[in-house]
């Protein structure tokens, strides 16, 4: 009795209630910590993004000039035949562009110097622009039309802000005379900041202005495409036979281990080794594509494989108990209940097993994909690149207008990341089922 | 279904393997430097504008010698047609290049770079000798006739003009072709200009080996490899006001509102200055083609003839806007002589 009471009284004394509050309070710094931990997190995300955006915004926005365009027949097609196409490839569009813009602008075209300042406001991909005018339709031939062309990255960092006006004119990259031709046409309404779609259709170039991410996209999706039509079927296959078939023993560990391990690898020894296999070995050519799905296949392989096997682990086994009871054979068994039961978890590992592809660059540098690809790649097997193989390559351009670019693009492939990690996180939540 | 997906993925990748090797490549494949990047660029994307039947050229950075090491894998589709280098191909890379059959080996010296000294656009503009950048980062200067470690803090401790900020310089890594020559237009001059050579040499060293001992940078903090481009060069400076970065002149002309150019011996570096040889610290860049691939990849042939043209590398050609110190008329005549002809490295 006696010691009930006293045991009573621990629970309740002074000395009790202290050392209570003392946990109490330990408990809240202990939750406190937690806290800390995320909010600490969440600012270096807010950071990083509002680094990112701040910088990347304006490469959305691209500067044109709006000049009457005289597509003059003595320049463009001097023979007169409309089916010398050569000659329509290579006339000089660029002088159309300077003729309309001296004539805007209302210098004298004779002097040597005031003409090379003026040249500088437009890109150096005007002619492709209005040579593309042409090739789609040549009836505009000896028409004069409205043009909205690309201003140079020079023209463009000063509307943007990124030169500054109060810089001397001699340390500028653009003279007194030049900014008031600019401020001359931006009071006209002939110069100003439109969306820019180039960004996403055109492919690398040594301008800002006419730089973008076209062939990186492309070069990704065929990369994507060759990591789900290897990687996943493979990694299923392999998940399928280590859970459901093969006897556990020392073998089977040992498989374990080494996938383990593969799932930590660097990755730019996966590029090593694709250099050696697909390229060396099998022939393959150097910069395609799908040598770079290949190399990304082997690095996401372990990633699917590990994901999968938990997912198959998890299925119940009154489940399988039961279909085997009923005189299921084991493939029935794994089509009919296992497989469809673990697809959410099959499909969440696959999608976060692609979006580390997705981001991946060293081993890409291995099999020649850092590379200046300018046109197209129509099949896999054509040189191409990759999203963040195209931010490396802007983040270590010279020009300012690489700058922003750096940032937009880094914006884009964010964009393809968190919807891709939204569809994991949605899917999941649709076909998970609770036991 | 699943057999049938896992089926039908197979057969598709199947089909995409034995298809590859027996297309063939109808694009130049060029790799190398990455000072010469952005003129192969632009050259590229020109070239791919002004020909209608044939592609751009596809081009890789990742050094001057890594580039040259891949350009000797051998000869065939296989392999790359080109090797950018800011530096000449060294006598091994051509014996190894000639072991593995790539014995035609066209050289194109097709402009020159110079390498600059620049600071903060807040500070004044510096004037540098070699002697001064000798005595600010090499590991040992001579005292009294003798080598000791480099005891100097500031740059006012080298040089009475220059300002008193602590020695910190960001030099290129030893993995650029630009290092080689800041060795040996910087450090070596300025070696011999304040008598540590004559030191080394007097103390039992040959030439060559009082050469390489002049190279060796101080390892304490103030000279400060830069491994990656110009780029992370700037990002220094703007982080440490007080330093001092090595530029190309092509990145400098980029960025003259970021940065202020230094003077070495009383001459500012401009394209004028290099191309006269006035400016002591420039040099050459270079591309190399396989002469074999020449009438097999298509567009080779016209893309060299193309690069080494007026319209590109002429004073008035969109390089030399870029930053290329273009050649004198008559070498480039020369060049495009010699690119005619086909003219081949000598075994």
């Amino acid at each position: 009795m006696t010691d009930q009471t006293a045991s009573l009284a621990s629970f309740t004394g002074e000395e009790a209630q202290k050392k209570l509050r003392k946990r109490h309070r330990a408990e809240r710094r202990f939750r406190a910590y937690g806290v800390a931990a995320i909010l600490f997190a969440l600012a270096f995300l807010v950071f990083l993004f509002t680094s990112i955006f701040s910088q990347g915004w304006s490469a959305f926005l691209q500067t044109s000039i709006k000049l009457p365009v005289e597509f003059s027949q003595d320049v463009i097609n001097p023979s007169g035949n409309p089916d010398a196409e050569d000659e329509i490839f290579r006339a000089n569009y660029v002088k159309l562009a300077r003729a309309a813009l001296y004539k805007q602008l209302g210098i004298d075209a004779e002097d040597r110097k005031v003409r090379r300042d003026a040249n500088k406001l437009l890109s150096r991909g005007v002619d492709v622009q209005l040579r593309d005018m042409v090739l789609r339709d040549p009836s505009i031939i000896g028409k004069t039309e409205d043009v909205w062309l690309l201003a140079s990255d020079d023209a463009d960092a000063l509307l943007k802000g990124s030169i500054d006006r109060k810089t001397p004119s001699d340390r500028r990259a653009v003279n007194d005379q030049q900014v008031a031709w600019i401020d001359q046409l931006v009071d006209k309404g002939d110069m100003e900041k439109r969306f820019n779609t180039g960004l996403f259709v055109n492919g690398a170039s040594s301008n800002p202005e006419t730089a973008g991410l076209g062939v990186a996209l492309i070069g990704s999706f065929f990369m994507m495409l060759t990591v789900v039509l290897l990687a996943v079927p493979l990694g299923v296959c392999a998940a399928l036979y280590l859970e459901e078939y093969a006897p556990k023993g020392k073998i089977s560990d040992t498989i374990e281990v080494n996938i383990n391990n593969l799932a930590a690898v660097p990755s730019i020894v996966f590029g090593l080794l694709g250099l050696a296999v697909f390229i060396n070995f099998f022939g393959l050519p150097r910069s395609a594509s799908l040598v770079g799905g290949l190399v990304l296949t082997l690095m996401t392989l372990p990633t699917i494989i590990i994901t999968t096997r938990a997912a198959i682990r998890a299925v119940p086994p009154s489940i399988r108990e039961a279909a085997l009871g009923v005189g299921a054979s084991k493939m029935q068994l794994i089509g009919h209940h296992v497989l469809p039961l673990s697809l959410p978890g099959i499909l969440t590992g696959t999608i976060i097993g692609l979006v580390q592809a997705l981001g991946e660059t060293a081993p890409l540098l291995m099999i020649g994909m850092v590379a200046f690809v300018v046109e197209y790649p129509t099949t896999p097997l054509d040189p191409a690149t990759g999203l963040p193989v195209q931010i490396y390559m802007w983040a270590s351009s010279a020009e300012r207008g690489f700058v922003e670019r750096t940032a937009g693009a880094t914006m884009v492939l964010l964009a393809f990341l968190i919807v891709m990690n939204s569809l994991a996180v949605y899917l999941r939540n649709k076909f998970e089922r609770k036991w | 279904m699943n057999r049938f997906a896992i089926a039908a993925s197979t057969l598709a990748v199947a089909a995409l393997c034995t298809g590859g090797p027996a297309l063939a490549r109808d694009q130049v494949q060029i790799a190398g430097s990455s000072t010469v990047l952005p003129y192969a660029q632009i050259v590229a994307e020109d070239f791919g504008k002004t020909y209608s039947k044939f592609k751009a050229p596809v081009v890789e950075s990742g050094g001057s010698s890594a580039g040259l090491k891949q350009f000797c894998k051998g000869v065939g589709e296989g392999t790359i047609d080109i090797a950018n280098s800011s530096r000449p191909i060294k006598d091994s890379e051509i014996k190894a290049c000639a072991e593995a059959g790539v014995k035609n080996i066209m050289p194109v010296r097709f402009g020159y770079d110079g390498i600059v000294f620049a600071t903060d656009a807040k500070s004044d503009a510096w004037a540098l000798e070699p002697k001064d950048v000798y005595l600010a980062l090499a590991a040992e200067i001579p005292v009294d006739g003798k080598m000791v470690e480099n005891p100097n803090k500031t740059w006012k401790d080298v040089n009475d003009k220059l300002p008193d900020w602590k020695i910190v310089a960001y030099i290129p890594g030893e993995k650029h072709g630009t290092r080689e020559v800041f060795e040996e237009k910087v450090l070596v001059i300025g070696c011999e200009a304040a008598g540590g050579h004559k030191i080394y040499v007097d103390g039992g060293m040959d030439t060559k080996a009082a050469g390489k001992a002049c190279y060796k940078v101080r390892k304490d903090g103030g000279a400060v490899d830069i491994d990656g481009d110009y780029t992370e060069t700037l990002a220094r400076i703007q982080s440490n006001p007080t330093g001092v970065g090595v530029f190309g002149l092509s990145f400098y002309e980029n960025n003259t509102d970021k940065l202020n150019v230094a003077t070495m011996d009383g001459i500012a570096p401009s394209v004028e200055t290099i191309s006269s040889g006035k400016y002591p610290v420039s040099r050459p860049l270079f591309f190399y083609v396989k002469k074999d691939h020449i009438g097999v990849i298509p567009g080779l042939k016209e893309y060299v003839e193309f690069f080494t043209s007026e319209k590109m590398i002429g004073p008035d050609g969109p390089l030399a806007d870029y930053g290329l110190v273009p050649l004198p008329e008559e070498e480039l005549e020369a060049l495009q002589e010699e690119v005619e002809e086909g003219k081949v490295l000598s075994m």
